[in-house]
Protein backbone atom coordinates (compact mmCIF):
# COMPACT_ATOMS: atom_id res chain seq x y z
CA UNK A 1 0.00 0.00 0.00
CA UNK A 2 1.04 3.55 -0.57
CA UNK A 3 -0.63 6.88 -0.20
CA UNK A 4 0.23 8.14 -3.66
CA UNK A 5 -0.76 11.74 -3.11
CA UNK A 6 -2.88 14.12 -1.13
CA UNK A 7 -4.09 17.46 -2.38
CA UNK A 8 -5.53 20.15 -0.16
CA UNK A 9 -7.46 22.76 -2.10
CA UNK A 10 -7.98 25.52 0.43
CA UNK A 11 -9.95 27.72 -1.94
CA UNK A 12 -12.53 25.07 -2.71
CA UNK A 13 -12.35 23.36 0.69
CA UNK A 14 -11.64 20.04 -0.99
CA UNK A 15 -9.35 17.25 0.08
CA UNK A 16 -8.26 14.61 -2.46
CA UNK A 17 -6.41 11.49 -1.37
CA UNK A 18 -5.05 8.89 -3.81
CA UNK A 19 -3.86 5.50 -2.59
CA UNK A 20 -2.95 2.15 -4.14
CA UNK A 21 -3.61 -1.24 -2.61
CA UNK A 22 -2.31 -4.70 -3.52
CA UNK A 23 -5.84 -5.87 -4.16
CA UNK A 24 -8.55 -5.90 -6.79
CA UNK A 25 -11.06 -3.03 -7.05
CA UNK A 26 -13.69 -5.57 -5.90
CA UNK A 27 -11.74 -6.22 -2.68
CA UNK A 28 -11.47 -2.51 -1.95
CA UNK A 29 -15.14 -2.01 -2.78
CA UNK A 30 -15.93 -4.60 -0.14
CA UNK A 31 -14.37 -2.48 2.65
CA UNK A 32 -16.89 0.25 1.78
CA UNK A 33 -19.93 -1.94 1.29
CA UNK A 34 -19.52 -4.40 4.15
CA UNK A 35 -20.31 -2.52 7.39
CA UNK A 36 -18.23 -4.94 9.50
CA UNK A 37 -15.20 -4.02 7.37
CA UNK A 38 -16.11 -0.35 7.01
CA UNK A 39 -16.20 0.15 10.77
CA UNK A 40 -12.67 -1.16 11.05
CA UNK A 41 -11.27 1.80 9.13
CA UNK A 42 -13.73 4.71 9.08
CA UNK A 43 -12.89 6.02 12.55
CA UNK A 44 -9.41 7.10 13.66
CA UNK A 45 -7.56 4.37 15.65
CA UNK A 46 -8.51 6.03 18.94
CA UNK A 47 -12.15 6.48 17.86
CA UNK A 48 -13.31 3.17 16.33
CA UNK A 49 -16.61 3.35 14.48
CA UNK A 50 -19.68 1.15 14.85
CA UNK A 51 -22.21 1.17 12.02
CA UNK A 52 -25.67 0.46 13.35
CA UNK A 53 -27.20 0.82 9.90
CA UNK A 54 -25.67 0.65 6.42
CA UNK A 55 -28.28 0.64 3.70
CA UNK A 56 -25.98 0.32 0.71
CA UNK A 57 -28.33 1.30 -2.11
CA UNK A 58 -28.83 4.61 -3.91
CA UNK A 59 -30.75 6.85 -1.51
CA UNK A 60 -29.98 4.48 1.36
CA UNK A 61 -28.66 5.83 4.64
CA UNK A 62 -26.20 4.77 7.30
CA UNK A 63 -25.88 5.59 10.99
CA UNK A 64 -22.69 5.24 12.96
CA UNK A 65 -21.11 6.18 16.23
CA UNK A 66 -17.50 6.37 17.24
CA UNK A 67 -16.21 5.48 20.68
CA UNK A 68 -13.49 7.70 22.08
CA UNK A 69 -10.91 6.87 24.75
CA UNK A 70 -13.02 8.55 27.44
CA UNK A 71 -16.24 6.87 26.43
CA UNK A 72 -17.54 9.77 24.37
CA UNK A 73 -19.62 8.68 21.36
CA UNK A 74 -19.82 11.22 18.54
CA UNK A 75 -22.36 10.13 15.92
CA UNK A 76 -22.65 10.54 12.20
CA UNK A 77 -24.63 9.49 9.16
CA UNK A 78 -24.23 8.78 5.45
CA UNK A 79 -26.55 9.00 2.52
CA UNK A 80 -25.59 7.13 -0.64
CA UNK A 81 -26.11 9.28 -3.72
CA UNK A 82 -24.74 7.05 -6.51
CA UNK A 83 -23.31 3.56 -6.89
CA UNK A 84 -21.33 2.23 -9.83
CA UNK A 85 -19.91 -1.02 -8.45
CA UNK A 86 -16.92 -1.45 -8.25
CA UNK A 87 -15.89 1.84 -9.81
CA UNK A 88 -17.49 4.79 -8.06
CA UNK A 89 -19.41 5.66 -4.92
CA UNK A 90 -20.93 9.07 -4.14
CA UNK A 91 -22.13 9.78 -0.65
CA UNK A 92 -22.95 12.51 1.85
CA UNK A 93 -21.56 12.37 5.39
CA UNK A 94 -22.95 14.48 8.21
CA UNK A 95 -23.09 14.91 11.96
CA UNK A 96 -25.82 13.22 13.99
CA UNK A 97 -27.19 14.19 17.37
CA UNK A 98 -27.34 12.08 20.52
CA UNK A 99 -30.43 10.33 19.10
CA UNK A 100 -28.30 9.17 16.16
CA UNK A 101 -30.34 11.14 13.63
CA UNK A 102 -28.95 13.87 11.33
CA UNK A 103 -28.60 17.30 12.95
CA UNK A 104 -31.31 19.42 11.31
CA UNK A 105 -30.16 22.40 9.30
CA UNK A 106 -26.58 21.23 9.09
CA UNK A 107 -25.25 20.46 5.62
CA UNK A 108 -23.35 17.19 5.15
CA UNK A 109 -20.02 16.98 3.31
CA UNK A 110 -20.23 15.55 -0.18
CA UNK A 111 -17.70 12.91 -1.06
CA UNK A 112 -16.94 10.42 -3.80
CA UNK A 113 -14.57 7.55 -4.20
CA UNK A 114 -13.22 6.16 -7.47
CA UNK A 115 -11.57 2.76 -7.94
CA UNK A 116 -9.41 1.78 -10.90
CA UNK A 117 -7.28 -1.27 -11.61
CA UNK A 118 -3.69 -0.19 -12.28
CA UNK A 119 -1.62 -3.24 -13.13
CA UNK A 120 -1.98 -5.61 -10.18
CA UNK A 121 -3.11 -2.89 -7.81
CA UNK A 122 -6.30 -1.00 -7.11
CA UNK A 123 -6.04 2.77 -7.13
CA UNK A 124 -8.51 4.57 -4.88
CA UNK A 125 -9.18 8.29 -5.19
CA UNK A 126 -11.25 9.73 -2.34
CA UNK A 127 -12.50 13.31 -2.66
CA UNK A 128 -14.18 15.17 0.20
CA UNK A 129 -15.78 18.55 -0.30
CA UNK A 130 -16.76 20.70 2.67
CA UNK A 131 -19.50 23.29 2.59
CA UNK A 132 -17.71 25.80 4.80
CA UNK A 133 -15.06 26.08 7.44
CA UNK A 134 -17.58 25.98 10.25
CA UNK A 135 -18.60 22.51 9.11
CA UNK A 136 -14.98 21.36 8.97
CA UNK A 137 -14.58 22.57 12.53
CA UNK A 138 -17.61 20.68 13.77
CA UNK A 139 -16.67 17.43 12.05
CA UNK A 140 -13.18 17.75 13.42
CA UNK A 141 -14.70 17.74 16.88
CA UNK A 142 -15.35 14.05 16.23
CA UNK A 143 -12.21 12.76 17.85
CA UNK A 144 -9.66 14.48 15.72
CA UNK A 145 -7.69 16.28 18.38
CA UNK A 146 -4.70 14.00 18.02
CA UNK A 147 -4.54 14.51 14.29
CA UNK A 148 -4.76 18.23 14.87
CA UNK A 149 -1.84 18.23 17.27
CA UNK A 150 0.26 16.42 14.70
CA UNK A 151 -0.87 18.79 11.99
CA UNK A 152 0.19 21.80 14.00
CA UNK A 153 3.70 20.40 14.18
CA UNK A 154 3.68 19.90 10.41
CA UNK A 155 2.67 23.50 9.73
CA UNK A 156 5.74 24.80 11.52
CA UNK A 157 7.83 22.51 9.35
CA UNK A 158 6.09 23.71 6.21
CA UNK A 159 6.66 27.34 7.04
CA UNK A 160 10.31 26.76 7.80
CA UNK A 161 10.88 24.94 4.54
CA UNK A 162 8.98 27.49 2.45
CA UNK A 163 11.22 30.16 3.95
CA UNK A 164 14.48 28.43 3.11
CA UNK A 165 13.30 27.53 -0.40
CA UNK A 166 13.40 30.25 -3.06
CA UNK B 1 -13.48 34.25 14.67
CA UNK B 2 -16.53 34.66 12.45
CA UNK B 3 -17.29 32.45 9.48
CA UNK B 4 -16.67 35.34 7.07
CA UNK B 5 -13.26 35.77 8.59
CA UNK B 6 -12.39 32.13 8.06
CA UNK B 7 -13.53 32.23 4.42
CA UNK B 8 -11.19 35.15 3.90
CA UNK B 9 -8.35 33.18 5.37
CA UNK B 10 -8.84 30.35 2.91
CA UNK B 11 -9.06 32.70 -0.05
CA UNK B 12 -5.90 34.43 1.08
CA UNK B 13 -4.09 31.11 1.45
CA UNK B 14 -5.09 29.90 -1.99
CA UNK B 15 -2.33 31.88 -3.70
CA UNK B 16 1.28 30.67 -3.94
CA UNK B 17 2.81 34.15 -3.65
CA UNK B 18 0.79 34.90 -0.55
CA UNK B 19 1.77 31.60 1.05
CA UNK B 20 5.39 32.43 0.27
CA UNK B 21 5.05 35.88 1.85
CA UNK B 22 3.72 34.24 5.02
CA UNK B 23 6.74 31.97 5.13
CA UNK B 24 9.18 34.86 4.71
CA UNK B 25 7.51 37.12 7.26
CA UNK B 26 7.08 34.52 9.98
CA UNK B 27 10.36 34.89 11.84
CA UNK B 28 11.10 38.55 12.51
CA UNK B 29 8.92 40.24 9.92
CA UNK B 30 9.93 41.54 6.51
CA UNK B 31 9.48 44.89 4.83
CA UNK B 32 7.29 45.13 1.74
CA UNK B 33 10.21 46.39 -0.31
CA UNK B 34 12.44 43.46 0.67
CA UNK B 35 9.57 41.07 -0.02
CA UNK B 36 8.96 42.52 -3.46
CA UNK B 37 12.54 41.72 -4.55
CA UNK B 38 11.67 38.02 -4.38
CA UNK B 39 8.88 38.15 -6.94
CA UNK B 40 8.65 39.03 -10.58
CA UNK B 41 5.95 41.59 -10.01
CA UNK B 42 5.67 45.24 -9.11
CA UNK B 43 5.93 46.66 -5.62
CA UNK B 44 2.27 47.63 -5.91
CA UNK B 45 1.27 44.06 -6.79
CA UNK B 46 3.10 42.72 -3.75
CA UNK B 47 1.41 45.39 -1.64
CA UNK B 48 -1.93 44.13 -2.91
CA UNK B 49 -1.11 40.57 -1.86
CA UNK B 50 -0.10 41.86 1.57
CA UNK B 51 -3.40 43.73 1.82
CA UNK B 52 -5.34 40.51 1.11
CA UNK B 53 -3.37 38.79 3.86
CA UNK B 54 -3.98 41.69 6.21
CA UNK B 55 -7.76 41.63 5.67
CA UNK B 56 -7.72 37.94 6.54
CA UNK B 57 -5.75 38.73 9.72
CA UNK B 58 -2.94 36.51 8.46
CA UNK B 59 -0.43 39.36 8.74
CA UNK B 60 -0.12 42.63 10.59
CA UNK B 61 1.73 45.67 9.29
CA UNK B 62 3.96 47.86 11.39
CA UNK B 63 5.32 51.21 10.27
CA UNK B 64 9.05 51.59 10.88
CA UNK B 65 10.27 54.88 9.48
CA UNK B 66 9.55 54.80 5.76
CA UNK B 67 9.25 51.04 5.73
CA UNK B 68 6.21 48.88 6.31
CA UNK B 69 7.13 45.70 8.13
CA UNK B 70 4.90 42.69 7.56
CA UNK B 71 4.52 40.17 10.39
CA UNK B 72 2.82 36.80 9.93
CA UNK B 73 0.10 36.09 12.47
CA UNK B 74 0.89 32.53 13.52
CA UNK B 75 -2.32 32.00 15.46
CA UNK B 76 -4.60 32.70 12.51
CA UNK B 77 -2.46 30.71 10.13
CA UNK B 78 -2.43 27.67 12.37
CA UNK B 79 -6.17 27.61 12.82
CA UNK B 80 -6.84 27.61 9.07
CA UNK B 81 -4.16 25.20 7.96
CA UNK B 82 -4.86 22.82 10.79
CA UNK B 83 -8.31 22.01 9.50
CA UNK B 84 -7.28 20.62 6.12
CA UNK B 85 -4.14 19.06 7.58
CA UNK B 86 -6.19 17.23 10.16
CA UNK B 87 -8.48 15.78 7.51
CA UNK B 88 -5.49 14.72 5.48
CA UNK B 89 -4.13 12.99 8.56
CA UNK B 90 -7.45 11.22 9.10
CA UNK B 91 -7.43 9.85 5.54
CA UNK B 92 -3.84 8.65 5.84
CA UNK B 93 -4.89 6.73 8.96
CA UNK B 94 -7.92 5.34 7.13
CA UNK B 95 -5.79 4.10 4.26
CA UNK B 96 -3.43 2.39 6.69
CA UNK B 97 -6.41 0.65 8.26
CA UNK B 98 -7.86 -0.40 4.88
CA UNK B 99 -4.48 -1.87 3.97
CA UNK B 100 -4.51 -3.88 7.18
CA UNK B 101 -7.99 -5.23 6.47
CA UNK B 102 -7.07 -6.20 2.90
CA UNK B 103 -3.91 -7.96 4.14
CA UNK B 104 -5.65 -9.87 6.90
CA UNK B 105 -8.58 -11.06 4.80
CA UNK B 106 -6.34 -12.26 1.99
CA UNK B 107 -6.59 -16.01 1.63
CA UNK B 108 -9.29 -16.30 4.28
CA UNK B 109 -12.65 -17.73 3.36
CA UNK B 110 -15.28 -15.00 3.06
Amino acid sequence: MTVISTHKDAENLTLTVVAEFDATPEDVWEVWENPRKLERWWGPPTFPATFTRHDFVVGGESRYLMTGPEGETPRGWWRIDAIDRPRRLDFANGLAGDDGEPVQGMEPTSAYMILEAVGDTARMTAVTHFVDVEQMNLLLGMGMQEGMAQAIGQIDGLLTSSRSRA
Amino acid sequence: MTEVGVDRIFQALADQTRRDILGRAIQSGESVSVLSRHYEMSFAAVQKHVAVLERAALVTKERRGREQIVHTNRTTLRRAMTLLDAYEQLWIQRIDQITEILTITEGEPK
